[in-house]
């Protein structure tokens, strides 16, 4: 391995590790739930991403079941805050059933 | 010689994936509502993965580990528009937008349209919750 493709994998190690560094900033910051579950988006992805830098630098395939597993099922919590978050705005707990809907 | 070009477009795929995940976390950190960050946060769920799986299709170079990769950019394409829509529409209904910087919003005319036609219906149908005052 070439000092340059050495390098060029340390710097994508480093972004990643910054990406995720950020995600977990937005993810104790988000002001609503919504930019949290944006954030653990992310971060989900950013694990992806970090799981075939290791793969592409060691050279190996044994993580790819993990992938597609984190592929399939990481919209499943977004998919279940986003309901909640609509069905409690379409019925606040304490609104004229006039003002429903979209704010 | 061809190895190590081969070793060296993948190093290449890998850096720009990290740039673009990079990207994502900076502008989820800095923009300033969840359509914004929403916006920022999908760049590297499609074409960061795509570079990834290439740089590892180009580091192994078999049939089988290529076959083996296919279904997770299938997954991921199917499913993060998916999820990216969800929360974009809870956002809108929860009015979680800057709606000065919108150039032209179809959702909300949509919104109302299909309310009045609710309440039209509704109006006809003794509700149990008519004595309330408004």
């Amino acid at each position: 391995m070439s000092i340059v493709t050495e390098s060029l994998l340390i710097a994508a190690g480093v972004g990643l590790t910054i990406t995720a560094l950020l995600a977990i900033v937005r993810i104790v910051r988000g002001p609503t739930i919504l930019d949290r579950m944006i954030a653990s988006d992310v971060l989900l992805t950013t694990l992806m991403l970090a799981v075939g830098a290791e793969m592409v630098a060691r050279g190996h395939t044994d993580t790819i079941p993990l992938m597609t597993v984190i592929a399939a099922t990481a919209t499943l919590a977004t998919i279940v805050v986003a309901r909640f978050v609509k069905r409690r705005a379409d019925h606040p707990p304490h609104q004229q059933p006039k003002e429903t809907g979209h704010v | 010689m061809f190895d190590a070009v081969l070793d060296l477009l993948a190093a290449v795929c890998i850096f720009l994936a990290a740039v673009l995940s990079v990207a994502a976390g900076v502008g989820l950190l800095r923009f300033p509502d969840a359509l914004s960050r929403l916006h920022a946060a999908t760049k590297p769920q499609i074409f960061g993965l795509l570079l990834t799986i290439t740089a590892i299709a180009l580091e192994e170079r078999s049939v089988a580990t290529l076959l083996a990769l296919v279904p997770v950019f299938v997954f991921q394409s199917l499913t993060a528009p998916v999820a990216a829509h969800m929360v974009g529409r809870a956002a809108y209904r929860t009015g979680q937008l800057d709606t000065t910087t919108l150039v032209v919003d179809e959702l909300g005319p949509a919104i109302d349209r299909i309310e009045q036609s609710a309440s039209r219906q509704r109006s006809d149908t003794p509700r149990p919750d008519s004595g309330e005052s408004t």
